[in-house]
């Protein structure tokens, strides 16, 4: 089948960037999103054009690298999917679709669908981690963890950091991906010494990366390729209120 | 020295900074708001009582002077809800827009999300309505307002309520102004509970459901009133 693309192109982070249309003929119901893209690369390649930039790595939908707008929807219009998990058979001959890279003042554009989201990795350093060395895995039974508390923190924890929520956000808010963070470590006993602080503080330098703030919006959960619910969001104010009002968190510095 | 003993001025300000903070004090105030809207409601409702002159007794009996300190008290409560609702939705909206510098070509919604992505236009829409409505029937700047044997602590409603709504322009406006309370109420009903953190995948899905027919109950409320006047169900 034959697909229309209409492409972000910026060559650096200071240019101006423009959509450029393309023509991809021949293109396989059974390739994925990223395998037209590479059709399409090499193609520019053998014209002598620069090729389109984008974040790929293992292209089997959990490492969170992937991850553009397809026609105004994170990651495409299948839900529950990477981009690099999006096969052709879900688009028609002839479609018309438009490649965009995230946008946030948070995460800028590097390059074409490329953009910079090391801000995520910062909100990690400020706080999504359990600050002692926990060893290897431990024997199954050795600390009790109640069934429900593992299952939502195995769902939590399977958050792959693509930057979708933030992308798909009218606000452009980080709070789905901080949320899931805090809700995987939170939920288990190693994580609960450090709960409170850790809202306090992944909070504030996601304030600091001018990321926007959550309006209850859920098109974050709609968009997300791991199905992380809105429900991490309303732990996060949870701990972080708690924090705030009464615990010795509240009048840390931002 | 603990942090705890931190005075507690400075530590509702911290508190406050925060987006989060924020968004819960509009969910408080937003209880406080929606609370005044279901009360007045019921208030108005007594227009419909077959004695024309019980929605006048009850103007009588909330303007009697004797009431006057819990009135002003419970104006004032309401009114700094009203501008610390306004003022934390502001200061969110603008760093929400400036997360965003460089906008989407096309850019997609959920549909369901039509009420939250709206809050921005309804909630300054119906602002507007509530000073106009003050201005209409408490004012008397819109258009003259009866007083019962000239007394101003007697206002006849009834006779105010009906010459006004007789008004087809009044009544569109406030008919509007109801819908798009309608869709901010839905909105800010169940999300507030989720600004404080309650949510679950069991009762969060009824909570919308509860909040959408609260809404929708609360709008046909206050839409049947310059409806059945205007269609003549109201008269003097």
């Amino acid at each position: 089948m034959r697909i229309i693309l209409h492409i972000w192109r910026q060559r650096s982070a200071g240019e101006k960037g423009r959509m450029v249309r393309y023509e991809v003929p021949n293109v396989s119901e059974h390739m994925s999103f990223l395998e037209m893209l590479d059709v399409l690369n090499e193609d520019l390649t053998m014209r002598g054009e620069e090729p389109v930039a984008f974040d790929h790595d293992c292209r089997e939908g959990i490492c969170g690298m992937c991850g553009a707008m397809v026609n105004g929807i994170a990651h495409g219009p299948l839900p529950g999917t990477t981009l690099c998990q999006l096969h052709m058979r879900h688009f028609k001959d002839g479609d018309e679709l438009y490649l965009e890279p995230w946008r946030a003042r948070a995460f800028p554009v590097v390059k074409d669908l490329v953009v910079d989201r090391s801000a995520f990795d910062r909100i990690i350093a400020a706080g999504g981690f359990i600050a002692v060395a926990t060893g290897s895995a431990p024997d199954g039974n050795a600390i009790p963890v109640p069934k429900d508390d593992a299952e939502k923190s195995m769902d939590a924890a399977a958050c792959i950091g693509c930057g979708a929520c933030v992308a798909m956000c009218p606000n452009a808010s980080a709070s789905l991906f901080m949320g899931a963070k805090m809700a995987h470590l939170g939920l288990l006993p190693q994580g609960q010494p450090e709960r409170e602080r850790r809202a306090v503080a992944m909070v504030a330098q996601a304030n600091r990366e001018l990321f926007g703030s959550c309006t209850n919006i859920g098109e974050c959960e709609a968009v997300c390729p791991k199905d992380i619910k809105l429900e991490v969001i309303a732990r996060m104010n949870r701990d972080f209120l708690r924090a705030k009002w009464a615990g010795e968190e509240g009048v840390a510095g931002d | 020295m603990s942090a705890i003993a931190i005075n507690p001025i400075y530590r509702a300000v911290r508190f406050y900074e925060a987006p989060i903070g924020k968004k819960a004090v509009m969910a408080i105030t937003g209880v406080m708001l929606v609370g005044y809207v279901i009360g007045h409601l019921l208030g108005n409702l007594q227009i419909y009582a077959s004695d024309p002159e019980q929605i006048n007794r009850y103007a009588a009996f909330l303007h009697n002077p004797a009431n006057a300190i819990p009135l002003w008290a419970i104006r004032g409560v309401l009114l700094a809800a009203v501008i610390l609702h306004i003022t934390a939705s502001v200061q969110l909206w603008l760093q929400n827009r400036a997360a965003r510098p460089v906008g989407y070509v096309k850019k997609d919604d959920v549909p369901a999300s039509y009420a939250a992505r709206t809050m921005i236009w309804s909630g300054p829409i119906v602002g507007a309505f509530i000073v106009f409505h003050v201005l209409h029937l408490t004012v008397g700047a819109v258009l003259p307002l009866e007083d019962i044997n000239q007394n101003p602590h007697t206002p006849n409603v009834y006779e105010n309520v009906i010459l006004g709504f007789q008004n087809p322009w009044i009544s569109g406006f406030y008919i509007l102004a109801m819908i798009l309370l309608c869709l901010h109420l839905y909105h800010g009903m169940w999300s507030m509970f989720q600004s404080v953190g309650i949510s679950h995948p069991r009762y969060t899905p009824k909570l919308k459901k509860g909040a959408a027919i609260l809404a929708i109950l609360i709008a046909i409320g206050n839409c049947s009133i310059p409806i059945a006047v205007m269609a003549g169900l109201l008269h003097l």
